[in-house]
């Protein structure tokens, strides 16, 4: 593979019942590559956090994402409510979840330090009112 | 341990292909947060979750689990039982309790999965 | 058992709650989700999660919980131990992750 591959997914917000599948679409171009399988794995677990943080915060977003012969780059944009203070939001532990989205599973407060962890390059901007942007680049070695 | 041993020590009903229960399985992961899932290290663990939802099913394909064991008896919806087959991750259905299940499997010698 | 028993042989750090390390605890209960915990904990279960929402205090004051085991070196809010220690609960932590405490107590109590 000499040229960019690149390929887009719609994220509606509350959706739990398709939640994980604009990932796993990501993970079968990755492992269709041949890309290996640590790297695939972190870079499916970096996109799923972020796709369930459109599901859970925000009434719809977008991930795109671009595959070169070195890495991968994914950028999941939303337009959501925003995030007021990043520096509290990547803390381990700080959620703002709704009680039924703990009884699902999801609220941890290990989101977006689960993004970071897994990606070589993290970058967060968000906009009060407006949205958030995610994007991470994973080197394939 | 493979799958058949853990069916046979959790006495679970098993939703799979019989060969599935061929496969070994290294160390085990109890929990009910998906985020916890992702962020421990387990691939080729067993998942032992209380949780019946279809992005448990993802969660354990992104995560790379082998198999998810579901306690207290809880019966998985058609719909995950169909994802399940599909992302080729065998089910078992236990009626003990995680703490229960948790301690027949490790009195059996499965470690819990690598924490990093 | 008592809780202290417990406490020392799996070498938990003690948080919140040191005056009841001489209560007995009945069983063992593992869940991550409240209404799991509300609807099938008995009273004097220690109760293993990796959840650290503020309102595991005030579920397991209303179970009558003898403490919670908080697993996986999860980092637990200011404001969730001062609710423990004001609610009298006790609160514990471990690096171990939830299957091995559980693997663990199962040979102390059942094995
Ligand atoms: N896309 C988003 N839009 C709005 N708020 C967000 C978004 N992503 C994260 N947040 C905020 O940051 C917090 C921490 O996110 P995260 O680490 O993923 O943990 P969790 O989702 O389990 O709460 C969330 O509880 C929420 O307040
Ligand atoms: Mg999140």
């Amino acid at each position: 593979m000499d040229e960019t591959i690149e390929g887009s997914f719609q994220i509606i917000g509350g959706n739990f019942a398709n939640a994980g599948e604009a990932s796993m679409q990501l993970k079968s171009k990755l492992v269709e590559l041949g890309i290996d399988e640590a790297i695939i794995r972190r870079a499916a677990i970096a996109t799923f956090e972020a796709e369930m943080n459109v599901i859970i915060y925000a009434a719809a977003g977008r991930l795109q994402y671009y595959i070169t012969p070195h890495e991968v780059t994914i950028k999941i944009d939303d337009m959501g409510p925003g995030i007021e203070n990043i520096e509290l939001a990547m803390q381990e532990g700080y959620s703002t979840a709704p009680d039924w989205v703990r009884e699902m599973g999801w609220g941890a407060g290990m989101g977006l330090p689960n993004m970071k962890k897994n990606s070589d390059e993290f970058k967060i901007d968000s906009v009060v009112g407006e949205g958030t942007t995610v994007k991470m680049i994973i080197h394939f070695s | 341990m493979t799958l058949k041993d853990v069916a046979e020590i959790l006495e679970a009903d098993v939703i799979a292909d019989a060969d599935d229960l061929n496969i070994t399985i290294k160390n085990a992961c109890s929990a009910d947060m998906m985020s916890a899932v992702l962020y421990y290290h387990t691939p080729d663990s067993l998942l032992i979750t209380g949780l019946t939802q279809p992005h448990v099913i993802r969660t354990a394909e992104i995560a790379g689990i082998k198999s998810i064991v579901f306690v207290l008896d809880k019966k998985p919806g058609d719909d995950i039982i169909a994802l399940a087959r599909q992302k080729k991750i065998p089910i078992l259905c236990t009626r003990f309790c995680m703490y229960t299940a948790s301690g027949k499997l490790y009195a059996a010698g499965l470690p819990g999965c690598l924490f990093k | 058992m008592k809780l202290s028993s417990i406490v020392e042989s799996i070498s938990l750090e003690v948080k919140t709650g040191k005056n009841n390390l001489q209560n007995d605890v009945t069983g063992v209960y593992i869940s991550d989700l409240l209404s799991d915990v509300m609807a099938n904990s008995k009273e004097g279960n220690i109760w293993i999660t990796l959840q650290t929402h503020l309102n595991i205090v005030a579920v397991a004051g209303l179970k009558n919980l003898s403490g919670i085991i908080i697993v996986g070196n999860r980092q637990i809010q200011q404001d969730v131990l001062q609710k423990a220690e004001s609610e009298k609960i006790t609160v514990m932590s471990t690096p171990l992750p939830a299957f091995e405490v559980a693997g663990k107590l199962y040979q102390l109590l059942n094995g």
